[in-house]
This record gives structure tokens, C-alpha cells and sequence, in this order.
């Protein structure tokens, strides 16, 4: 379906702290099934960025609109579950893989089915007695990767990834990015993600690069 | 009952325990003698002044005086348990409401069941146990949540990115932190007896009250300061997590 007004609109959002401008103004604008990667140097506000699009802090300046409506005055808890933000070395509740998976479920208030939870691992190469397995005893990469799925139990609409994969092996990043685009290109998830892997940006739709707020610029896509 | 005295001169004399307080802290450089001489000052003075006021206020045996004195003792404890609400705004009101709403409860099923009278002599002491032990749990309540949200950050926001009610985001910290407030008074119930003759008792004892006797008061302390605990520290973490975070769901700190 296609409309008139972008998924979601950035316009001129800044971020500062006691003072301090962390994020020198950004507009943007991503529609369904588009990927934009964000760069820039350390401190030029990108992890900023995807908490403030995250509702997870709030925007000193500017306003963002989702689906033309301005998220401020959108219910959060539905907006972060349309919008979904994830960490870049994502921290793991409960004991196992189960608990972890069946906790998006838990929040809107339904019961998960062990095998949607099972069929979701394979989507990462995981197999399904992975599911019942002790947090403490996964690897870097599996952590990750069970991280992700949580954000994905219900596909969000826009995917906001900080660097998720910037800490792992070349067999973990290739079985992420192939779950991403395959949802960007099926489900038409739009994603805005963070990363300095030169591969990446090159491959990437589209590309932000991100100033360091002391020079007091502004961040426009080209 | 046999009366017991305490005469100025043996009191006199048992400041010689401060003198030996002092003279440790100045042979171990402690640098704690002026924390020793004024919180004695302090004690002695505040003592006497309670003394005092304790005296009118038995002899005038006025209701209205007793419900003012226990509320006088709820708002001391509420400004004392204050300190430790640090990042948590509104921390007098949200302790005078789970300290006085846990002394109240608890001090009208004691009414109630006859164990306790309403007459100052009785009520006001019970307050002070009861405040007292509130105002300590609500205290190390509130600190237990400050440092439970402040290590916890990211788990908070990964569950709040979810889309996660901000209960259900602070449900395991604001759990987690009552238990800890109430492990001090659980502790206590559990060795009362054994490791030390608490005050009630000790007090009923010197009095000249048959032990037998004075252990179901004792009892009575113990499940008082068990129900004050947990009522007003359960009171107090639920109405202080809100403020942790903005009317967006975002954690303020």
C-alpha cells in the first residue's frame, strides 16, 4: 500500500545534554521496505539517534512523525512495538532462550506456541532444542542472535539496529544481514541500522553520514 | 513489680563507656571524637526533651495529643527516610504515605484486637517501634531501587523497546528491592531471642515482668514489625518507580 507521506519523517530532531548538543540537527525521512545505514565519526550522535527514534530518550528539538502522525503524541508502548529498537550486545532475561523468545508475547498478553518460537530459531540458523537452552551457556553470536529474533516475534514496521553486528564473526553477520534483507525485501520492513563495516555502507540503499555536533552542522540526506 | 532506678551517679559513671569510645578513636587516629561527643549531646538532649513531653503527654491522656504525636513521629520518620530517595522526587510525600498508612494499619488491628489500648502511655511507644522500623525499610527501599534502575539501565530500556509497560519493565527490580528492605526485619524475626533479648522485652523484663509474660509482647512486636515492613515498603516501591521515569516512559536517569 503506498501512501503519500513517508513511514516515518525526521525533521530537524537535535539532542542536547546540561548544555551540551550531542546531536546536531537530523532529518530523514525511510519508507516500508527501505534500509538506510547511518555513519559518522564517534560521537556524532548516531546511537542518540536511534534511542530518540526508540522513544527511549527524548528529542530536545525537532519533531518525528510516524505514518504522519506525530509519536508524541502516540501511545509509547504501541509505538515501541511498531518501532523497534535493538541493542547492540543485547542483555538477556530469565534463564533460558524461552523466556527470552515468549517475552514479547508475555507483553501483549498472549501465550506463544513452542513451535512459531522454534520455527523463528531456524530463521537464524538455530536449532530447536536451542530453545530450552540456558542464556549462560550461548555464545556471543547465539545471544545476539536470540536478541534479534525478540525484537522480531512480532515483525515491528521499522527496525532500528545499533551496530548488532559489528561484534561478531563473519558467519554470525552474514546469517543476520540474510534475515534482514530477506524481511526488507518480503515483509517490506523498513530498518534504519548503524555500522562502519565498509561493505555494508557500500552495499547499502541509502546512506546518512553523521557530523559531530561541534561543528555545528546539519545532517541531510544527499 | 519491682521498681528499678537508674540514679544520676550511676549514670554519670556509665559515660565512662564514651570516655573509653573517645580514647579509642584518638589512639586509632579514627578521627570519630567529635561524631561521639555530638551524637551523645544530641542523644541525651533529644532524650530529655522526649522524656519530658512524654510526661505531659501521659498526664494530660488526651486523644487528639496522641493521634499529633504519632503523626509527629511518622513525619520524622518520613523526612529521615527522605534521604535515601536520591534520583526519586517527591520522596517525603511517598514515605509519610507508606509509613503513616503502614503505623496506621498496623496500630488498628493491635486496637482492635485488644492487644494494645488506646491510652498515650501505650500507643505512642508502639508508634515509635513501628515507624521506626517502617522508616528503615522504606529507606533502604528506596536505595535498593536507585542503584537496582541505575545497574540495570539497559535491561530496563531493552524491555521498555519491546514495548513493555514500564511496570512490567520495573517489575523484577521494584521485587527485588522490597525483598532486600525486608530481609533486615525477616532476619530479625528469625533470631529474636536467640542472638539478642529485643527492646519490648528487655524493657518489660528490667521492669520486673515475668519473661513468660513478656514474650507475647515480644510476639506482638514481631508480627507488627513484619506487617509494618512489608506494607510500607511495598506502598513506598510502587509509588517511587513511577518517578524514575517521564510521563514517555523514559527513565529519567
Amino acid at each position: 500500500m503506498t501512501t503519500d507521506y513517508p513511514l516515518l519523517d525526521v525533521q530537524g530532531v537535535t539532542f542536547s545534554l546540561q548544555g551540551r548538543m550531542l546531536l546536531a540537527p537530523v532529518s530523514l525521512q525511510l519508507n516500508a521496505g527501505e534500509r538506510l545505514l547511518l555513519t559518522g565519526p564517534s560521537g556524532s550522535g548516531k546511537s542518540t539517534l536511534l534511542k530518540i527514534l526508540a522513544t527511549l530518550l527524548e528529542p530536545s528539538g525537532g519533531q518525528i512523525l510516524f505514518k504522519n502522525q506525530n509519536i508524541a503524541s502516540l501511545k509509547t508502548e504501541h509505538y515501541r512495538q511498531q518501532v523497534s529498537y535493538c541493542f547492540q550486545t543485547p542483555q538477556l532475561f530469565g534463564d533460558t532462550v524461552y523466556d527470552n523468545l515468549a517475552l514479547p508475547w508475555h507483553i501483549r498478553q498472549q501465550k506463544p506456541s513452542r513451535d512459531k518460537l522454534v520455527e523463528s530459531l531456524a530463521d537464524v540458523h538455530l536449532a530447536a532444542d536451542m530453545l530450552d537452552k540456558k542464556i549462560e551457556q550461548l555464545s556471543g553470536g547465539e545471544k545476539q542472535r536470540v536478541g534479534l529474533l525478540r525484537n522480531l516475534q512480532f515483525l515491528p514496521q521499522v527496525l532500528l539496529l545499533d551496530e548488532v553486528t559489528s561484534a561478531l564473526d563473519e558467519e554470525n553477520k552474514v546469517i543476520i544481514n540474510a534475515l534482514i534483507d530477506s524481511l526488507v525485501r518480503e515483509k517490506h520492513l523498513a530498518v534504519i541500522g548503524i555500522s562502519h563495516d565498509g561493505q555494508e555502507i557500500r552495499e547499502a540503499q541509502q546512506v546518512l553520514k553523521l557530523e559531530a555536533p561541534e561543528q555545528g552542522t546539519t545532517n541531510e540526506p544527499a | 513489680m519491682s521498681q528499678h532506678n537508674i540514679t544520676d551517679s550511676s549514670l554519670l559513671l556509665s559515660l565512662l563507656l564514651v570516655v573509653i569510645a573517645l580514647l579509642i578513636s584518638q589512639k586509632e587516629k579514627l578521627g570519630m571524637s567529635k561524631d561521639i561527643i555530638w551524637s551523645v549531646c544530641r542523644a541525651i538532649i533529644q532524650l530529655v526533651i522526649v522524656g519530658y513531653v512524654l510526661k505531659s503527654i501521659f498526664d494530660l491522656n488526651n486523644d487528639w495529643l496522641t493521634v499529633l504525636m504519632v503523626l509527629f513521629i511518622c513525619v520524622n520518620a518520613a523526612l529521615n527516610a527522605r534521604k535515601r530517595s536520591l534520583n526519586i522526587s517527591n520522596g517525603f510525600v511517598i514515605s509519610f504515605v507508606a509509613i503513616t498508612t503502614g503505623t496506621t494499619l498496623t496500630l488498628t488491628i493491635l486496637l482492635l484486637s485488644g492487644a494494645i489500648e488506646f491510652i498515650p502511655m501505650q500507643v505512642i511507644p508502639i508508634s515509635g517501634m513501628i515507624a521506626g522500623n517502617a522508616m528503615v525499610a522504606v529507606g533502604l527501599c528506596f536505595s535498593n531501587l536507585n542503584q537496582r534502575f541505575s545497574d540495570n539501565r539497559q535491561k530496563i530500556q531493552e524491555m521498555l523497546s519491546l514495548g513493555a509497560p514500564v511496570k512490567m519493565a520495573s517489575a523484577r527490580f521494584i521485587r527485588d528491592s522490597v525483598r532486600a528492605a525486608m530481609i533486615p526485619t525477616v532476619d530479625g524475626a528469625k533470631t529474636v531471642g536467640l542472638v539478642s533479648l529485643p527492646g519490648m522485652m528487655s524493657g518489660l523484663i528490667f521492669a520486673g515482668i515475668d519473661p513468660v509474660k513478656a514474650i507475647k509482647y515480644q510476639i506482638m512486636v514481631t508480627f507488627m514489625l513484619i506487617g509494618t515492613a512489608s506494607l510500607s515498603t511495598i506502598i513506598a516501591a510502587y509509588l517511587a518507580y513511577r518517578r524514575l521515569y517521564t510521563a514517555r516512559a523514559q527513565l529519567k536517569f
